[in-house]
């Protein structure tokens, strides 16, 4: 494996946490919308 | 709001591509390490970001004990869970760059070891939010986040008090940037921070937006109880955390 390699995984895996981190909060926004319109709050 | 909150999140991605260019394109490789070097870019303003929010945490929290304010709480617990993100990458990056330098992944040295002490008394804390739900949660994950911070400055002057295999900062450590890194890391700094924010803020929104829930399922179920004239339950939505 050669350095570059090493460069793009370090940028790769960033972006990687970054999208999963995101999503998770994406879909507990929706979920939490959800909730509230069951409610009957929205 | 809405409309401010998508203009700086417009803003902030603007920043992030034209830091991920600086970094790739724009900077010039270094001599000794190569291409590898510019993980760099990525991993000082992870770290950076990541001090800003615990410090923030820390701020929410005393303020939390001081005043009991539900907005400093939420604040809290949204820096906590944000500053962990970075924390990681800061943990994954660190040795991704330290594998073809020092030829390997991990070493228990000071630097290393705090920031992982550091990671792990915010994923407690993340852990104590998540999983306790007594009126005393927020004072002790408060109380808990105060000791935490002192991590912070251990994490940072480590590698001035002590020999460590994690290299000294070149800016204010007696080396020099060449100033085209020097723009390429300024604006990766300015971007991660904003990035940082940004994603705070949306998180302190959620955890806003989750009390509301919860506050309204008590109502309902008091609403329940008070019409078959029974005690009430106060079901917590766990699932919406």
């Amino acid at each position: 494996m050669n350095a570059i390699k090493f460069l793009y995984a370090a940028y790769i895996a960033t972006w990687l946490i970054h999208a999963f981190y995101l999503g998770t909060l994406a879909r507990r926004f929706k979920r939490l919308h959800r909730q509230l319109k069951e409610l009957g709050k929205e | 709001m809405n409309k401010l909150f998508s203009f700086l999140a417009t803003l902030t991605a603007f920043l992030l591509v034209y830091g991920l260019y600086q970094a790739l394109v724009a900077a010039p490789t270094e001599r000794t390490m190569g291409d590898v070097q510019r993980i760099f870019y990525y991993h000082v303003p992870s770290a950076w970001t990541a001090f800003c929010l615990f410090f923030t945490n820390l701020i929410a929290s005393i303020v939390y004990l001081v005043r009991r304010n539900i907005k400093a709480d939420a604040l809290a617990v949204a820096s906590a869970e944000v500053g962990v993100v970075f924390c990681t990458i800061v943990l994954v990056t660190g040795p991704i760059w330290a594998r073809p330098v020092w030829g390997i992944w991990w070493t228990w040295d000071l630097r290393l070891t705090t920031t992982l002490v550091l990671w792990l008394i915010y994923v407690s804390y993340l852990v104590l939010r998540r999983f306790s739900d007594t009126a005393q949660t927020p004072i002790l994950a408060a109380v808990l986040a105060v000791f935490g911070a002192l991590d912070v400055p251990l994490v940072y002057f480590s590698i001035w008090f002590f020999r460590t295999q994690h290299p000294r900062p070149v800016m204010g450590g007696g080396g020099s940037l060449d100033p085209r890194m020097l723009h390429a890391f300024l604006i990766n700094l300015l971007a991660f921070s904003c990035f940082g924010a940004m994603v705070c803020w949306a998180r302190v929104r959620l955890e806003l937006l989750r009390r509301e829930v919860e506050e309204a399922h008590a109502m309902e179920s008091l609403a329940g109880a008070d019409a078959a004239g029974a005690k009430p339950s106060l079901p917590l939505n766990r699932s919406s955390r």
